[in-house]
């Protein structure tokens, strides 16, 4: 405080004092401004996508009745047969479950694969020549923007309904999603071994094989395990375009008002969801090691 | 064993005098062999029953390339364009007001799921697992039960955003809180503050930013999934692409993939503007 007294008069604090003034407006104007911003586009927003309070108390009860018809009805003494009549379909479910299962692996598997050759192509560093790099960096864009359900249904009417399209389309999508990050991942290896191997007169194909792969090896494993759980998810959702696997089944029972089915079905997809991310987990642990970890 | 040191010793002398230090562990060869052998008969299996026949696919790919001729040139009257343009904005609606109430709802059940705030184990358990089953369930099947329950149009839309959103924006938020430092808080708690005085200044000022940056990457990825939310009838461009895909009106439905795509790539740019804003900002 002293030293405030001594300078108060002095020129050089009334210029500090006036500078401070002027950041504390230009902050304030900023804050106000962004302000301004967001609460218009709110507002737009809220008014496009129909979001308005009066609407939402209108709707979160009709929701609210919806839930209670989907719930079964469980008594604790007929709670076998209860179980029996809700899961009535149970073995018929366990296979399309597995349908599920098989097409998120197939795909994740084909995808990867994708990824692995157009990721070499689009890393900067490392790719065969600028123009290839371009060209692949494209595809890989244009493949993970356009959603994987608009390429299913797409897919369906040239590979006709079924599992088929559903695979293709996650493949495609999620081939450009994990190119993105295997071409990053490459972008930041040491050139040091690829340098080795060139000198000692390895072509581009050996060069990749032997000094790039092995390094970036142990990301695309976890990028890929973690690709599979995403591909899971959305595998659960491709029969309601007609691409195969649990949703068509979902989809019906939706439409046809089955409300137990519905319930018993959205248990089944998040058990199954849940047990494969710990498997995941686990698998991906085992590969990079615990003490990596923390 | 010990090797007894030997002045003359070259790595290819040792390998033959001693194969058993350079040979690979059987265990370790069945595993990988077993591994490699279950996951490609696997696909194998996959491929054959999906009907991954050449046949087949050659067909597929002559109709696709069918389809892509038919999209050539892109439909361009003024009328379609806006209308599907109105549509557009709809979804960037949609992801907007889903995104902005999902984080903020997604707010306390972070904090009474991350280990450092909340330390009553069961309670936590609990909240981490009712996180995991709205995350478990696909965006599109909320959309689907949200259009029963509040009927066609985005509204439906915005709830099933809200809600997929809670349970992975809750899950990122615990773990920026998590990954906080704790003394700040205990800076506050000696100088007598409650548990919530705790978090409010000593915990929340270090995860905002994280809650911010996280909260843009979820917007980015609601305006992809809001864009298909439509093929359900909840609002959207997805139920113009859907209606243009069933109908066969194929330059309509390239205009509308073209005008996604423009979309999904200013959204994209804009936002890594402002996460790099905030980023360095802070």
């Amino acid at each position: 405080m002293s030293s405030q007294h001594e300078h108060a008069g002095s020129d050089a604090w009334q210029a500090f004092c006036a500078l401070q003034q002027q950041a504390r407006i230009e902050k304030h104007r900023v804050w106000i401004l962004g302000g301004v911003v967001f609460l218009a586009l709110f507002l737009t927003s809220a008014y496009l996508s129909h979001f308005s309070p009066g609407r939402i108390a209108e709707g979160l009860p009709k929701v609210h009745e919806y839930i209670g018809k989907i719930l079964p009805e469980l008594g604790v003494a007929t709670f076998r047969q209860d179980m029996a009549y809700w899961f009535y379909a149970f073995p018929d479910w366990m296979v399309l479950l597995g349908e599920t299962l098989l097409m998120a692996y197939v795909a994740t598997l084909l995808g990867t694969f994708g990824a692995i050759v157009l990721g070499f192509v689009a890393a900067r560093n490392v790719g065969p020549s600028r123009g290839s790099t371009i060209l692949a960096r494209r595809l890989l864009e244009v493949a993970r923007t356009v959603p994987d359900l608009v390429y299913a249904l797409i897919f369906v009417f040239a590979f006709g309904l079924g599992p088929l399209a559903g695979i293709l389309a996650i493949a495609i999508h999620s081939m450009g999603a994990s190119g993105k990050l295997f071409s990053e991942a490459i972008e930041n290896i040491d050139l040091k071994p690829l340098d080795g191997l060139k000198a000692a007169g390895a072509n581009w194909v050996q060069g990749m094989r032997f000094a790039v792969f092995p390094l970036v090896a142990p990301s695309l494993v976890s990028y890929s395990l973690w690709r599979f759980e995403i591909n899971v998810r959305t595998a659960t959702v491709m029969g309601i375009v007609g691409a195969g696997g649990i949703g068509q089944e979902l989809i019906t029972a939706i439409r046809m008002l089955y409300y137990s089915d519905i319930s018993a079905l959205i248990l089944l997809i998040v058990i199954s969801v849940s047990l494969t991310d710990m498997l995941c987990e686990r698998i991906r642990h085992g590969f990079i090691g615990k003490e990596n970890l923390s | 064993m010990t090797l007894a040191f030997r002045g003359d010793l070259s790595v290819a002398q040792v390998e033959r005098d001693y194969p058993e230090i350079f040979a690979v562990s059987w265990r370790r060869r069945l595993i990988h062999g077993l591994s490699w052998g279950i996951s490609l008969a696997m696909l194998l299996y996959g491929l054959v029953i999906f009907d991954f026949s050449p046949m087949r696919l050659w067909d597929g790919l002559g109709q696709l390339g069918m389809l892509v001729r038919f999209m050539v040139p892109p439909a361009t009257e003024p009328a379609l364009v806006w209308e599907f343009l109105k549509a557009i904005f709809e979804t960037l609606a949609m992801a907007f007001i889903g995104t902005f109430f999902a984080a903020l709802l997604a707010v306390p059940f972070a904090f009474l799921s991350a280990r450092n705030v909340f330390r009553f184990r069961l309670g936590r358990f609990g909240i981490r697992r009712s996180m995991d089953f709205l995350r478990g369930v696909d965006q599109l099947v909320w959309a689907l039960i949200f259009v029963r329950a509040v009927g066609l149009g985005p509204l439906a839309g915005v709830l099933a955003i809200i809600i997929s959103d809670i349970g992975t924006l809750a899950k990122l938020f615990s773990e920026s809180v998590e990954g906080c430092d704790r003394k700040p808080g205990e800076g506050v708690a000696a100088s007598g503050g409650s548990t919530l005085q705790c978090t409010r200044f000593g915990i929340l000022p270090q995860a905002l930013p994280m809650f911010i940056s996280s909260t843009l990457y979820m917007f980015e990825s609601n305006v992809r999934s809001a864009t298909i939310l439509g093929i359900v009838g909840a609002g959207g461009i997805g139920y113009q692409l859907s209606e243009r895909i069933r109908g066969h009106h194929w330059e309509e439905v390239a205009t509308i993939l073209i005008l996604i795509l423009v979309t999904v790539y200013l959204i994209d740019w804009v936002s890594g503007k402002i996460r790099g804003r905030l980023i360095e900002g802070e």
